[in-house]
């Protein structure tokens, strides 16, 4: 194992011992992120089998140093890929370099790929010309720090997905106790030059606000909007004019990123329904029946599904009967899988199942765990909608028909689980 | 290509290969050996042998191999500080390159050498740096600047570097400027006292702009440092937290945590009624949840952080109790902070979905997991009243599963909710009896021990389940024995007869074949309680016990005022001061939130209120866990019930004791009287004694009164009450006294408790005859009728003019009281000082005739033993009591004193008291005592002494 170490310069080797000895070796698993051994504090995070650790002895910004060190993770893994053992022996001199550019005495500094990749190659620098070094600096420092000047493309392209985890814990009656849809839009840009784009989508706050004037398109489309709890966004957004005029403007890095991140609670399309019914036939027997009902436009199809249904731990056989896919038991999971691999909506399906149980002499009752699922569906079930993306750049001669533009939704579910 | 080959070479004469390399003439064979070189030091080996010859490779065009070479440097200058002067001029000279990456990485790299030799010619290229045209060198100088500032401070000062690092907060570039705040707000914290972070509304505004428009990072710098500032009013506050609010929507955590920090401290000095305070508090919320959504790491310090915020203001986040629900792959830090913050955020509303919550968890795999959610199910039922009945049921249930360390827990916490509920559960100790056998951890033996000999009544076979305890009593840890005693005393008072011969065991084992100085003292004090007064003891050991407060382990409100300035750092994670783990002076300056503006204090309604609240709470907050010794403690010989109204009413008392007797006396005397310090007992010892209540007439009431005469020593001394009375002699009056003598005037001082069911009205006072008649001045004046469970206090003027009739002993004095219910009787004896009048000085050559004219056979020798007071002291407590030293002298290394007394009946004692200064191991005082009247000679020592020794 290898630790790489950034550090002030009051720390030594033995800092590293100390880490080695009571953090990676120690017996527990991780107790906190957070160790302090000897007023010497070490913040951990861990990819794969390699640790990067960060060492402090004073009252540092503890989230800040979280976050560097998944930033740090970002650069990597953006300069060679996977961060392993292997990688990192193979490219020590070129995190070296980075790790000298992206901090300094403990203060973090310009760490977007998009700006470090200008300066700092593996191919060692090629000299500059003068213009080319004060462009790099002035990007590097500058406001708009993720992204160089002069990038170029052929055709002007940009796709937009809309990543959702759907969230549900439901109650055998049918009722909702909690649900949420967490979200990503991440954007994919190839735009040349340096491109002002503007983001639009279904929010009920901005919805409200421009319906004010027209009177009917405020019924027609307040049903179509929805209302964010709270996001976040990548920081090329002004969080300034979102917070002012609830618009999201951008010079956007090229390539991929994340540009925001949502959560909704209220309305939720929850794609699938699960109604279980279990039945205790005597002490060793239980019967098991499974609907899931299909709840979104017939045209659209979902794919991936599959139910987990928990069987208790003295089960000694189960037949299993469905309607369409595959059902098996795996006992060494203790549940009967389901997996449909295309279903399309509104549609209902069923599976049931006899389950033969030892007969044990345990007191404690069978805590019937929920029954989970897992899909794929091309639709955002918080309800999200892009309404637009419009695409600026008045130095180059293209406009925002020029834009070619692809918009995604795949809702996913997180933890959807139902009790019985 | 790939570099990992270069941490296998580890053949022998590496070092000398490597030195052949980095000389070559090619210039990637050179690059090649620097790397290898790099590779070694990087696992560790000593490659400092290379210094010259890395250092020649210095003076190149390539940049890869300059970083790399500077990179060597960093490393190897400390130990190697003479060579490192060799790298000096090629700094120098990339200072000054056309290549502003070449200039930067040069300041960078010279920054991070420290040897002093090199720190002197840095100061020029710095200097030129910080003022380069280029922002990307000016950015790098900037942290510079913090660099050599740690290295040689004073050298920063001189040079004036500082006032350059200030002109930078105005630099056009917006990452220049978030270096520079930064490296000021570090090199800020190492000197408190400067003044140099300068903020005023203007630099605020210009940091405002910056903050728009830089880096992810130079925003959380920037936040960090406005954190620090006093904004001058709540407008000011406000029109800050508007322009903050926006970094709520940012991705990184860090940005959003810094902001939270801000607006959480200049909140205070927003008014509460204020429309912008409500958004504001409503902004909060959503932010913090969504934190929640980051990776695990940042999760545990964001929930760190919400503990605290959820302390302070829990109105942010009440409505938000399932998004701290844990999932089932959380982290166990993750899981256990989610629990933390569940139970601060249960209540009525949620009660029913946490208790569900909570059963699921316990059934989980971690250990410290199931623990904390079993004690947090037994935290909810003392929270939330209309809940403990689930909580309970919900506990059994998990008792019923056996799991060892489940049932520990239960039982625990079911303790507290007895004490929370005291006899609505108690139908289930039959099961927890049952699980006797199984516990093995101290806290939960205590627990049920404590189970037991508080319901020893209920329970049939208490005594068999105490006793089975008792066996292996000197192998058990100090709580379970303190405990053990506790509850065998207990069992004892409710069940004298058949247990006799256990607790005399147990008083035994704890006495005499015990080391630990707790058990022993407490098991004195039970023995001496149940030797002397048995009824005293069951009000003692039975008495009711002070209920336990809902909220356990609040962090103390000024600390948590504290840690919410450092909302985000390390300080926030540990929940400690900075100064607790940070070493030396930095970050020690103690951090703290702005006072709340005027208009919200008035303002402020009862139902915002919790956030304080605790503050005023503390008193009755009793560790519920962790602490079980105090709260043991504290359960046995806390005051009873009545123990606060009875407090108040004797301090209310005091105050008019001390108007009535000690105020007319005064106007009546002299002014000086007062300097005199003659004036009594000060109200505040005058109630200590009270406060404990007559209940605890032995060991502990005599400490405490100790400490309430170390409190009058200037006046005459005044000795502890006593229980003149017993309540059992005077049908539930119990009276106890001592009497006093202030400027001139004796009273006796009375504490009259009604321990009778019955309210008690028509005192009265008797003395019969005396030897110094001594007769009280004004009837007993008792304002009000005496309820049950009341104490009065009262101060009974007495003069000396009654009749006279010799007691025996001398000092003999029979009282007798008359109430409603009975007249009753007792006698006492008082010390003789309260009689030694104010004109008892006697002239020099009256002493010294007098003493001659006396006759020998009347004189008396006695000695004060271990009494270690030097001359001027014992002079000094003598003449308080109105003893008078008339001459002093030395004679043969003894200080003879020469002093004399006058009693209210007129007869002068005379007296020579022998004390040999400057020698502690001898303390012993020799007195001798002239008098016409030789009775009174042996009350006089006794006066002496009890002055002296007290």
């Amino acid at each position: 194992m290898l630790s790489s170490l950034y550090a002030s310069f009051s720390l030594r080797r033995n800092a590293v011992d100390a880490f080695r000895v009571n953090v990676i070796h120690a017996r527990q698993q991780v107790r906190s992120p957070v160790t302090n051994i000897a007023r010497t504090s070490f913040f951990h995070v861990k990819r794969s089998n390699i640790w990067l650790a960060a060492v402090t002895k004073q009252n540092v910004n503890a989230a800040m140093v979280f976050e560097f060190l998944y930033k740090m993770c970002d650069v990597m893994a953006a300069y060679f890929g996977k961060i392993s053992e292997e990688n990192i022996k193979n490219n020590f001199v070129l995190i070296y370099e980075l790790l000298d550019e992206i901090l300094d005495f403990g203060y973090p500094q310009n760490s977007e790929t998009g700006a470090l990749k200008t300066f700092i190659t593996q191919q060692g620098i090629k000299s500059q010309t003068k213009e080319e070094q004060s462009q790099i600096t002035s990007q590097v420092t500058g406001q708009i720090g993720w992204r160089r000047e002069g990038i170029k493309y052929r055709r002007n392209e940009l796709f937009l997905d809309v990543l959702e985890s759907v969230n549900l814990l439901m109650s055998p009656q049918g009722q909702v106790l909690s649900a949420h849809v967490s979200g990503r839009v991440v954007m994919k840009s190839y735009l040349s030059g340096m491109p002002e784009c503007k983001f639009g989508m279904n929010d009920k706050i901005v919805i409200e606000k421009q319906g004010k004037g027209t009177a009917d398109e405020t019924g027609k489309s307040g049903k179509q909007s929805i209302a964010i709890d709270d996001c976040t966004f990548h920081q090329c957004v002004r969080l300034s004019k979102f917070d002012s005029e609830r618009s999201i403007s951008f010079i956007p890095p090229d390539g991929e990123f994340e540009l925001m991140r949502y959560r909704t609670t209220k309305d939720i399309i929850l794609p699938f329904r699960v109604i279980p019914l279990v039945r205790e036939v005597g002490r060793t027997k239980l019967e098991v029946k499974v609907v899931i009902k299909s709840n979104f436009k017939p045209s659209l199809l979902a794919q991936k599904i599959e139910v987990r249904i928990p069987t208790p731990l003295n089960t000694s056989g189960v037949q299993v009967i469905c309607m369409k896919g595959k059902a098996k038991y795996k006992a060494s999971e203790n549940a009967i899988v389901w997996k449909i691999k295309r279903m399309a909506g509104m549609k209902e399906s069923q599976i049931s199942a006899e389950i033969e149980l030892l007969p044990t002499n345990d007191k404690k009752k069978w805590a019937r765990p929920p029954i989970s699922m897992n899909f794929e569906v091309p639709f955002a079930p918080s309800g999200l909608k892009v309404r637009y993306l419009k695409v600026f750049e008045p130095k180059l001669n293209y406009s925002d028909h020029d834009v070619i533009k692809w918009v995604r939704y795949i809702g996913r579910s997180g933890i959807y689980e139902t009790r019985c | 290509m790939t570099d990992s080959k270069y941490f296998t070479t580890t053949k022998k004469g590496e070092i000398f290969e490597l030195k052949a390399e980095l000389n070559s003439d090619k210039k990637e064979k050179k690059k090649e050996a620097v790397k290898k070189v790099i590779a070694s030091m990087t696992v560790g080996k000593d490659v400092s042998a290379l210094f010259p010859d890395v250092v020649n490779c210095m003076q190149t065009d390539n940049l890869e191999l300059k970083k790399l070479v500077y990179l060597y440097l960093m490393n190897y200058a400390k130990s190697q500080p003479d060579m490192a002067i060799m790298a000096v001029n090629t700094f120098v000279k990339d200072c000054e390159d056309p290549n502003p990456l070449i200039r930067a990485l040069a300041v960078r790299t010279m920054g991070c050498i420290r040897v002093d030799k090199i720190t002197e010619y840095l100061c020029e290229p710095l200097r030129k740096c910080l003022k380069d045209e280029d922002p990307y060198v000016r950015k790098t100088a900037a942290v510079c600047v913090a660099k050599l500032h740690d290295i040689n401070a004073q050298l920063v000062e001189d040079q004036g570097f500082l006032d350059t690092l200030k002109d930078l907060i105005s630099d056009s570039n917006p990452m220049v400027v978030a270096n520079a705040v930064a490296a000021l707000s570090e090199i800020a914290e190492s000197h408190p006292s400067s003044n140099l972070l300068d903020l005023n509304p203007q630099s605020i505004n210009k940091l405002l702009t910056a903050l728009n428009e830089c880096t992810e990072w130079g925003q959380i710098f920037i936040l960090d440092c406005l954190a620090n500032y006093m904004p001058k009013d709540d407008r000011e506050a406000q029109s800050i937290c508007e322009r903050v609010t926006p970094r709520l929507s940012h991705a990184n955590s860090a940005v959003v945590l810094s902001a939270v920090k801000v607006l959480m401290k200049f909140m205070e000095m927003l008014s509460k009624d204020l429309d912008y305070y409500g958004t504001l508090l409503k902004k909060l919320a959503p932010p913090l949840v969504t934190l929640l959504s980051a990776e695990p790491e940042l999760q545990y310090v964001a929930l760190r952080n919400i503990n605290l915020i959820v302390q302070k203001r829990p109105e942010i986040l009440k409505h938000e109790m399932k998004v701290f629900f844990v999932k089932y792959n959380d982290p166990i830090y993750v899981k256990l902070e989610k629990l933390d913050i569940m139970i601060r955020l249960a209540s009525q509303a949620n009660i029913a979905q946490v208790l569900a919550e909570l059963k699921e968890y316990a059934t989980e795999v971690d250990v410290d997991f199931v623990r904390k959610a079993v004690r947090a199910i037994g935290r909810c039922a003392i929270k939330v009243e209309q809940s403990a009945e689930r909580c309970v049921s919900t506990l059994l249930d998990l008792i019923q599963t056996k799991v060892n360390y489940v049932v520990q827990e239960a039982i625990v916490v079911i303790k507290d909710i007895f004490r929370k509920y005291p006899n609505k559960y108690e139908s289930v100790i039959a099961t927890l009896c049952e699980n006797l056998d199984s516990l093995d951890e101290p806290e939960a033996r205590a627990a049920m021990i404590w189970i037991v000999g508080e319901y020893a009544e209920r329970i049939d076979n208490a005594d068999e389940l105490l006793e089975s305890f008792l066996e292996g009593f000197h192998d058990e840890s100090t709580q379970v024995q303190l405990q053990l005693l506790t509850a065998i005393v207990k069992l004892f008072l409710k069940k004298p007869t058949e247990t006799q011969e256990l607790v005399q065991q147990v008083l035994s084992l704890a006495t005499q074949d015990s080391d630990n100085p707790d058990l022993r003292d407490r098991g004195y004090i039970y023995w001496r309680l149940l030797s002397t007064d048995p009824v005293a003891a069951k009000e003692v050991v039975l008495a009711e016990k002070p209920l336990i407060s809902e909220e356990t382990d609040l962090i103390e409100p000024t600390l948590l005022d504290e840690l919410i300035c450092y909302i985000g750092t390390l300080a926030s994670v540990y929940h400690k001061p900075p100064s607790a783990f940070v070493e030396g002076g930095r970050g020690v300056v103690h951090k703290s939130l702005p006072p709340r503006t005027a208009s919200s204090e008035s303002t402020e309604s009862p139902e915002t209120a919790p956030a304080g609240a605790p503050s005023g709470d503390q008193p009755d907050v009793i560790p519920a866990q962790g602490d079980l010794l105090g709260d043991l403690l504290n359960l046995d010989l806390g005051p009873p019930v009545s123990g606060p109204p009875l407090a108040a009413s004797s301090i209310q008392m005091g105050a008019v004791d001390l108007l009535g007797g000690g105020l007319d006396s005064l106007m009546g005397d002299e002014p000086e009287g007062i300097g005199d310090t003659n004036f009594g007992v000060p109200p505040a010892a005058a109630a200590a004694p009270a406060r404990l209540g007559a209940p605890i007439s032995s060991g502990l009431s005599d400490l405490f009164d100790l400490t309430s005469g170390v409190g009058t020593l200037s006046g005459s001394y005044v000795a502890p009450k006593a229980v003149w009375l017993p309540a059992m002699k005077a049908k539930g009056l119990e009276i106890s006294g001592t009497f006093t003598r202030q400027v001139g005037s004796i009273s006796m001082d009375l504490q009259l408790t009604n321990k009778a069911l019955q309210v008690m009205t028509d005192f009265a006072i008797q003395f019969n005859r005396n030897s110094f008649g001594l007769a009280p001045a004004a009837p007993l004046q008792v304002h009000a009728p005496l309820s049950p469970n009341q104490t009065v206090e009262i101060s009974l003027p007495l003069n000396t003019v009654g009749s006279v009739m010799k007691m025996e002993p001398l000092n003999n004095l029979q009282v007798a009281v008359k109430n409603n219910i009975d007249v009753f009787y007792f006698s006492t004896l008082y010390p003789l000082h309260v009689l030694f009048v104010e004109d008892g000085k006697m002239d020099r050559q009256m002493f010294l005739a007098t003493w001659k004219d006396i006759p020998n056979e009347n004189e008396a020798q006695f000695q004060i033993r271990d009494c270690p007071l030097n001359t001027e002291a014992a002079s000094g407590k003598l003449q308080s009591s109105n003893i008078f030293t008339i001459a002093k002298r030395n004679v043969e290394g003894q200080d003879m004193l020469y002093q004399s007394l006058k009693l209210t009946n007129g007869i002068w004692v005379l007296a020579e008291l022998r004390i040999q200064p400057g020698n502690p191991s001898f303390m012993d005082l020799e007195l001798s005592l002239k008098c016409r009247a030789p009775e009174v000679s042996q009350h006089v020592y006794q006066a002496y002494e009890t002055i002296l020794k007290n």
